[in-house]
């Protein structure tokens, strides 16, 4: 099929506030804002490339909600949070992120409760803990829950609120180093939307599908992020000339081998362990390995990069598969049940709560035991390293740069309205800031709020710039199409729509950079290692990228959003390698090891950033000091 | 292919304006043939198995198929969703069936208020209070980062 460019019209979209996004940030960003932009006649609107109800990384579920502190009970303190946090990270965290995050998350919690999640609740009627930090829901309807009051949020706006599903955005609009806008397209109409905002807040997620994933069939989908987080964010912040931090902090997340599903209430609540083969425990076993990573590695609890890393020895001798001992601890918590009666009904809820924790999430992992005949009971069960993603609202942290909280470490990291970037008017939240690990989703929902009053605030001090005009308009229409124009162009040639040497669609243009990120930045095709010569030869590869980019074809709208979603993608990787090749260190060698450095460094405990300058259009590359709270 | 959709059962939302599927996927790959009047999942090798068409197809059309390169055939893992409850049903290999119910919410869809009974304690846009609090934390004010004190230390 050949799309004429002519057919589209161009649709102009006037707001206060624009949310580029519809997962729990974007979510708690509308909410939030609704009422505020209510009090200042503001408007707000929000714009989702699928439908919100089932957008994001919640859309499938949730079995827990990873950060709740539990302030009223005095179950924790913030110092302890910022501490754990930083601890998990290396050392590298903004404390005065994380912090703020900690100190309203429990509002979150306890508004999804009142919107009607199931939380599990003990005999008490207190939530029932996974970990210190966790606590487990009912929650395959969370993100239909969080979708509605956000929606309804937006409704008590009147004509002042709205969202619109199904668009894109491919661009950022920026006028003297201003964020006034943003751009994209339906993907359902022939329709391009130019959105002018005083302010906008990038809340689209991390990204997926850079690294080659362990599966490559039709299981390429089987992520453990979801595949539909390409990079938006990141590409948004970049080409707006934000600072980004912590590039080089990829997420490689251990999980159920294969269908990934989650392990933390096997670990945590369920006690379990994890071994080699040979029934070893390789966290004892190389207890001793974990000295070299002091103070972090002595911690408690150890770092999620050293867990997988001391795993990652045990495959390297060739000791693997590695095994969670799921029948171990289910044998193990049934010891003290005697009575028989007792037994069974407490055997009948542990399995039910052990198939829920898949079924609320990872529902192939379900369909994988099923498909092997494996009851946890009976079985343990292989769990393996995932590929690298990007997701700073996890135990990864690469985001934008954001300004922090003026009453928390004030002077050293706020510089403007909170969260918002360098770049004035450009906001970030969840997925898309950085430094800011562990959010997770209640976290990414609060963080989605502060963002969001920081943005409606912005907005009352600070009055519309002029119009984009025409030219620009026009400029940005055609970058957009410019894949369909592609096509259409020289569709014709070749006897084959994919094949031609015209253009390349953009599933090869993914294959392309999937294997340049594994085979050069240290992907699970080479164990997570690289090195500056692996590094700079990616490096090299990817600009060929970046210039075969303007070649991407097109033949319906789905495609042209693939287009985008890879341009997003490349921009991503780019950041990747430049922030692992400056880091002159390893520091999460669970996540990655730089053969040519493999210590961790004094010198290298600061913050490494990174900035495209949209003007001169190259990188520069800078270290950024920690200042730490408690 | 993940979710794929049985010819007998999809009636291509005849009564609706889209197919459900297609206006559910998080990943846009739910489209409606229009010659057949089916729907069909278009790139099966994207498909997240979120079961998001599963679950809201009003026919019980859509189901999934585990990835077949690396899940041996035989299982299948089908929900039922109900307004309050979903009902699994676990098929395995060996045609052993479990099934479980777990809640899914506790007060009716359309029905939550956003405030939740709470209210702000401040009008000021500039103030850290979100909307709802104080009250929706529990406590009485925000906490207060008075005993968070910086250390600094040099790079």
């Amino acid at each position: 099929m050949k799309m004429n460019i002519k057919d589209f019209k161009t649709v102009e979209v006037t707001t206060d506030l624009l949310i580029l996004g519809g997962g729990m940030a974007a979510c708690g960003a509308a909410y939030e804002a609704a009422f505020w932009a209510r009090k200042k006649k503001m408007k707000v609107t929000l714009v989702d490339k699928a439908a919100i109800e089932r957008s994001g990384a919640v859309a499938m579920g949730l079995s827990a909600i990873n950060l709740y502190m539990g302030l009223k009970d005095r179950k924790n303190t913030i110092e302890d949070y910022v501490r754990y946090v930083k601890n998990d990270l290396m050392g590298i965290a903004r404390d005065d992120l994380v912090a703020n995050i900690a100190r309203h998350v429990d509002s979150s919690v306890h508004l999804f409760e009142k919107w009607g999640l199931p939380i599990w609740k003990d005999r008490e009627g207190g939530y029932i803990r996974e970990g210190r930090w966790q606590i487990m829901i009912h929650g395959e309807s969370y993100k239909n829950i969080v979708a509605e009051a956000a929606k309804k949020a937006l409704a008590e706006l009147g004509e002042n609120g709205e969202y619109y599903e199904r668009i894109f955005i491919a661009e950022p609009v920026i006028i003297d180093n201003q964020c006034v806008g943003a751009a994209g397209f339906s993907t359902r109409e022939n329709k391009v939307y130019i959105f002018k905002a005083r302010a906008v807040l990038a809340a689209m997620g991390g990204a997926v599908h850079i690294f080659r994933p362990r599966s490559v069939g039709e299981g390429l989908g089987r992520s453990w992020y979801p595949p539909f987080n390409s990079g938006s964010s990141a590409y948004f912040t970049i080409r707006s000339g934000a600072e980004m931090t912590s590039q080089e902090v990829r997420f490689v997340p251990v999980r159920f081998k294969d269908a990934y599903g989650p392990v933390g209430a096997w670990f945590l609540l369920f006690k379990s362990t994890a071994t080699n083969a040979l029934g070893e425990d390789y966290m004892k076993k190389h207890a001793g390995e974990l000295k070299k990573w002091a103070p972090y590695g002595t911690s408690n609890p150890v770092p999620a990069n050293l867990r997988n890393y001391l795993m990652m020895i045990e495959l390297e001798k060739g000791n693997g598969p590695i095994y969670m001992k799921t029948d171990e601890a289910i044998k193990n918590l049934m010891e003290s049940h005697t009575d028989r009666t007792a037994a069974a009904k407490k055997m009948k809820e542990l399995e039910s709560e052990a198939w829920e924790d898949f079924l609320d999430m990872t529902v192939s992992q379900a369909l994988l035991w099923a498909s092997t005949n494996v009851e946890p009971e009976k079985r343990k069960s292989e769990i393996a390293a995932c590929e690298p993603y990007f997701i700073s609202s996890h135990s990864g942290a690469s985001g934008a740069w954001i300004s922090g909280p003026r009453d928390i470490l004030p002077g050293k990291y706020h510089w403007a309205n909170e969260n918002m970037t360098t770049v004035r008017g450009l906001f970030a939240a969840g997925d898309a800031s950085g430094a800011s690990s562990h959010k997770f989703s209640s976290g990414s929902f609060t963080e989605g709020r502060i963002a969001a009053k920081a943005a409606i605030a912005y907005c009352a001090d600070n009055s519309f710039r002029d119009a984009i005009d025409k030219d620009k308009i026009h400029e940005l229409r055609n970058a957009i199409l410019q894949p369909l124009l592609t096509y259409s162009r020289n569709a014709d040639y070749a006897n084959d729509r994919d094949v031609n040497p015209y253009f390349i669609k953009p599933r090869m243009f993914m294959f392309r950079l999937q294997k340049i990120m594994d085979e050069y930045a240290g992907g699970t095709g080479t164990a997570f290692k690289t090195s500056r010569a692996l590094l700079e030869k990616g490096l090299e590869f990817l600009q060929y990228m970046h210039e075969d980019s303007v070649k991407l074809a097109a033949s319906d709208l789905n495609e042209l959003m693939r287009c985008w979603e890879n341009i997003h993608r490349l921009w991503q990787a780019e950041a990747h390698i430049r922030s692992v090749l400056f880091r002159e260190e390893t520091r999460w060698p669970g996540y990655y090891i730089r053969t040519d450095f493999p210590e961790m460094k004094k010198e290298w405990k600061c913050f490494c950033n990174c900035r495209w300058d949209t003007e001169k259009r190259e990188w520069e590359m800078m270290k950024k000091e920690i200042v730490e709270l408690t | 292919m993940p979710s794929f959709v049985i010819n007998e059962k999809c009636d291509g939302c005849k009564a609706l304006d889209k197919t459900a599927c297609q206006y559910i996927c998080p990943n846009d790959l739910m489209v409606l043939d229009r010659v057949t009047n089916k729907a069909f999942n278009r790139a099966v090798e994207m498909c997240w198995e979120c079961y998001s068409c599963v679950k809201i197809c009003p026919n019980q059309a859509i189901e999934v198929r585990g990835y077949a390169d690396f899940m041996p055939m035989g299982a299948a893992v089908q929900p039922m969703r109900g307004t309050d409850t979903i009902l699994w049903s676990v098929r395995f290999r060996n045609n052993e069936t479990k099934r479980f119910k777990f809640p899914v919410r506790t007060i009716p869809e359309g029905t939550l208020e956003p405030d939740a009974g709470y209210t702000t304690g401040t009008d000021d846009v500039n103030s850290p209070l979100l909307r709802t609090e104080p009250g929706s934390l529990g406590l009485p004010g925000l906490p207060a980062p008075d005993n968070l004190k910086p250390v600094n230390r040099k790079p």
